[in-house]
C-alpha cells in the first residue's frame, strides 16, 4: 500500500463517520462537528492527490495547497457563522434544538403517500 | 481583449464587496448611501460589459494577473452570464428601492443593527453572485457558492426571532452539507484530470467513473443548496420567517446562484458525462416540485408562506429545461434555444418572484398581519400592491407577453421536436397550479370584507413602485428578448387557439384552487365533513401531499435523500439500468 493511498483510506474513513454524524445526530453542535469531520476528510484527500501529482503530471503538485488554505479558511467562517447563530439561538430560546418545541408530528401510515 | 473591458469584469465583482467594506468603515449612518452609490457604479458596470460583450461578440475573458489556468484564475463573461448579471443588477436596484424607507438608520444617528446589516448583506449577495456568473474555475465558483451562503443566512434571521434563529441554522447546516459534496466532487476532478478549469475540463473530461462520481456529487449538493424538492427543507420557514425585503432577495437571487452552477456543470464543464436518463431525474424532481409545492402553496394560511411554497414550485419549473436541451438522439447537452428558454424562465421568475415578495410584505406591513383568509377588501384598500401582485402572477403564468410565455413556448417546441411529450403535459400543468394559488390570493383580496379594512402603516409609494416595476419588467419581458430569439415565435395574443390555451390554463388554476385551497372560494363549499364523496378524497390527497412535504423535511430524511440522489445520479451517468 502506498502512502498516498493510506491517507485516502483515512480520508474515506473520516467522510463515512461525518455524514453518518450528519445524518443522525438530532443536536445542531453535533452536525456542525461532522461537518468539520467530513470537512477534514476533503481535505486530506485532496492533500494525498497533491502528494500523488498524478493530474498534474508531476512528482508532487503545489495547487491543491494553495486551493486547500482557501478551502480551510471557508469552512473556518462557515464553522464560526453556524457557532455564532447556534449560540444566539440559545441566548433567544433557551434551547439549542433545530426542531421547533410545537413542532408538527406526521400522523402515522401517511408516509407512503 | 481590450483594458476597459478587462478592468468592468473585475469591477462587476469588486466594487459590491468594496461598498461592503466602505459601509462597515462609515458605520451605520452612512450605510445607506454607500450602498446607493455603490449599486449605481455596479449598474454602470454591468451595463458597460454587456455592450462591449454585444460589440465583441464573443465571450470576454481576464485572466487575473496574466497567468493562464491551469495555474491562473479566469474570469469569463459569455452570454448567460451576461444575462443573468443584468437582471440580477435591475433587481438588486429595485430591492433597495423597496428597502429604502425600511431600513432606515436612527433620527438620532445611533447605529441600529438590522437596517445596517441589511445593506452589507444585499452588496454581499449581489457581488457573490456576479461572481458566481463570472468565474470559469470550479474551485472559485466553490468559494463564490460559500460566499453567497454566507450573505444569504443572516439575512433569514435580521430580525433575531428564535424561529427565523432556527431557521437560519437549519438553511445553514444543510446549505453546508451541500458544499461539501460540490467540494468533494472538484477535489475529485482536480485529481483525475489536473485542472479545475471549466473550459480546460470540458475539452479534458472523459465518461468514466471518476467523473460521473464527481459530477454526481456535485449536482446532488448544488441542489441541496437550490432546494429542489425533496431537498427543500430549509426553504419554507427561511424564506417565510426573513423581512420581505430579505426574502426577495433570497428567492429572486440567492438560489439562482447554485442553479446557474448546475447550468454550468451540465452544460460548459461536463456535457459528455452528463446523460439523458440523468437529466430525466433531474426534470422529473423538477415536476415532483411543481405539484408538491403548488398544492402545500394553496393549504397555507400564511401569504408569505404561501409565496414560499411557490418558490419551490418554480424552482422545480427551472429544471425541466434540461432533458429538453438534448438533441433528438438523446446524446449530446447542447447550448441553443432550450438554453435561452431556461435563462429567460430564471430571469423572469427572478423579477416576478421578488415583486411578489415585496407585495406580500407591503400587505403584512399594513394590516399587521398576512393571513389569507383576512385579506379581504384589501385590493381596494391597497390597489397598487394587490396590482403588483397579480401582475407578478400573470407573468408566473406564463400568459402572454411574459418572459415566462416565450420560455413555455421554447420549451413546448424542443418537447415536440425530441418526441418528449410528458414535459409537454408537465410544463401545461405547471402553469394551472401556478395559477391555482394566483386565484386563491385574488379571490381573498377582492372579497368584500365584513368590517372595514384597517390600516395598521402606511407603505410607502416608492416600495409600491419598486415592486409593480418589478412584476412589469417580468410581464414585458418577452419583448427585450426578441433579439436573440425567433420572431416568430410571438403568435398574436387575440388568436383563438391562444386565448383558448389562456383560458384552459385559468379554469385549471379555478379547478385547482376550489379542490384544494383551505379557504372557500365560492359562498358555497363543495366539502366538508359531511360533503360529496368527491370532497373527502380532495381532503385525503391534500392532507397526504402535506405529510409528504412534512416528511421530506425532516433532518435524516432530507439527510439520507441527498445521499441517495447523489447515488441515483452516479448509476444514471454510468448508464447501469439500461433505460
Amino acid at each position: 500500500m502506498t502512502t498516498a493511498m493510506a491517507f485516502g483510506l483515512c480520508a474515506a474513513v473520516l467522510i463515512g463517520l461525518g455524514v453518518y454524524g450528519l445524518i443522525t445526530h438530532p443536536q445542531p453542535l453535533r452536525k456542525i462537528l461532522a461537518f468539520n469531520v467530513i470537512g477534514s476528510g476533503v481535505f486530506l484527500l485532496f492533500g494525498a492527490i497533491a502528494y500523488r501529482g498524478a493530474g498534474a503530471g508531476m512528482p508532487a503538485d503545489p495547487v491543491p495547497q494553495a486551493l486547500l488554505i482557501t478551502g480551510i479558511v471557508v469552512a473556518f467562517s462557515a464553522t464560526a457563522l453556524a457557532v455564532a447563530v447556534l449560540l444566539r439561538l440559545h441566548d433567544e430560546t433557551g434551547s439549542a434544538s433545530l426542531s421547533a418545541p410545537d413542532a408538527e408530528k406526521p400522523a402515522n401510515g401517511e408516509h407512503d403517500a | 481583449m481590450s483594458e476597459p473591458a478587462a478592468l468592468s469584469l473585475v469591477s462587476a465583482v469588486l466594487l459590491p464587496f468594496l461598498g461592503v467594506l466602505l459601509g462597515l468603515a462609515f458605520g451605520g449612518r452612512h450605510v445607506r448611501a454607500v450602498a446607493l452609490l455603490t449599486i449605481l457604479a455596479g449598474l454602470g458596470v454591468v451595463i458597460s460589459i454587456a455592450f462591449s460583450f454585444i460589440q465583441s461578440a464573443q465571450p470576454l475573458t481576464y485572466l487575473l494577473g496574466g497567468w493562464a489556468p491551469p495555474l491562473g484564475i479566469a474570469l469569463r463573461a459569455d452570454g448567460l452570464s451576461v444575462a443573468m448579471m443584468l437582471a440580477v443588477a435591475v433587481v438588486v436596484a429595485a430591492i433597495a428601492a423597496y428597502a429604502w424607507k425600511d431600513f432606515v438608520p436612527d433620527h438620532d444617528g445611533a447605529e441600529k443593527r438590522a437596517p445596517f446589516m441589511y445593506w452589507l448583506l444585499l452588496l454581499a449577495v449581489w457581488g457573490s453572485l456576479n461572481l458566481v456568473f463570472l468565474s470559469g474555475d470550479l474551485f472559485t465558483l466553490y468559494v463564490a457558492l460559500e460566499l453567497l451562503t454566507f450573505a444569504g443566512v443572516p439575512l433569514v434571521c435580521l430580525d433575531g426571532r428564535g424561529e427565523t434563529l432556527r431557521a437560519a441554522l437549519r438553511y445553514l447546516l444543510f446549505a453546508l452539507a451541500g458544499s461539501l459534496l460540490y467540494l468533494l466532487g472538484a477535489v475529485f476532478l482536480y485529481g483525475a484530470y489536473g485542472t479545475l478549469d471549466i473550459a480546460q475540463l470540458a475539452v479534458l473530461v472523459r465518461p468514466e467513473a471518476i467523473a460521473w462520481t464527481a459530477a454526481a456529487l456535485m449536482t446532488a449538493g448544488l441542489l441541496a443548496k437550490t432546494a429542489l424538492f425533496p431537498l427543500h427543507i430549509w426553504l419554507p420557514p427561511a424564506h417565510a420567517g426573513a423581512p420581505a425585503a430579505g426574502s426577495a432577495i433570497l428567492s429572486a437571487l440567492v438560489i439562482k446562484g447554485s442553479w446557474f452552477l448546475v447550468v454550468r456543470l451540465w452544460f460548459d464543464a461536463m456535457p459528455g458525462v452528463v446523460t439523458w436518463s440523468a437529466a430525466q431525474l433531474l426534470a422529473a424532481l423538477g415536476a415532483m416540485a411543481i405539484v408538491v409545492g403548488s398544492v402545500v402553496a394553496l393549504r397555507q394560511e400564511r401569504l408569505k408562506l404561501l409565496v414560499a411554497y411557490s418558490t419551490i414550485a418554480q424552482i422545480g419549473y427551472l429544471f425541466l429545461m434540461f432533458p429538453l436541451a438534448f438533441d433528438a438522439a438523446g446524446t449530446v447537452l447542447a447550448h441553443g434555444a432550450v438554453m435561452d428558454a431556461g435563462v429567460l424562465q430564471a430571469i423572469s421568475h427572478a423579477t416576478a418572484k421578488a415583486g411578489m415578495f415585496m407585495a406580500a410584505g407591503l400587505i403584512y406591513a399594513s394590516l399587521g398581519h398576512d393571513r389569507i383568509a383576512g385579506l379581504a377588501g384589501v385590493a381596494r384598500a391597497m390597489p397598487i400592491t394587490v396590482l403588483a401582485f397579480a401582475l407578478a402572477g400573470l407573468a408566473l403564468m406564463g400568459v402572454l407577453p411574459s418572459g415566462a410565455y416565450l420560455a413555455k413556448k421554447l420549451l413546448l417546441g424542443a418537447a415536440d421536436d425530441s418526441g418528449q411529450w410528458w414535459w409537454t403535459i408537465v410544463l401545461q400543468g405547471g402553469a394551472a397550479f401556478t395559477a391555482g394559488y394566483m386565484v386563491l390570493v385574488l379571490a381573498c383580496v377582492f372579497r368584500r370584507p365584513a368590517e372595514p379594512v384597517v390600516l395598521v402603516k402606511r407603505v410607502s409609494k416608492l416600495s409600491e413602485a419598486a415592486a409593480l416595476l418589478l412584476s412589469v419588467c417580468s410581464l414585458l419581458l418577452a419583448f427585450t428578448a426578441l433579439g436573440p430569439v425567433p420572431g416568430n415565435l410571438i403568435s398574436n395574443p387575440l388568436a383563438v387557439k391562444e386565448l383558448l390555451t389562456t383560458l384552459a390554463v385559468l379554469f385549471g388554476g379555478v379547478l385547482l384552487a376550489l379542490a384544494f385551497s383551505r379557504q372557500p372560494l365560492l359562498a358555497a363549499s363543495i366539502r366538508g365533513h359531511n360533503g360529496p364523496a368527491i370532497g373527502r378524497v380532495l381532503m385525503m390527497w391534500a392532507s397526504a401531499f402535506e405529510s409528504l412535504d412534512r416528511f421530506a423535511r425532516r433532518w435524516p430524511v432530507a439527510a439520507l435523500a441527498l445521499f441517495i440522489l447523489a447515488a441515483c445520479f452516479w448509476m444514471l451517468f454510468s448508464g447501469l439500468p439500461a433505460l
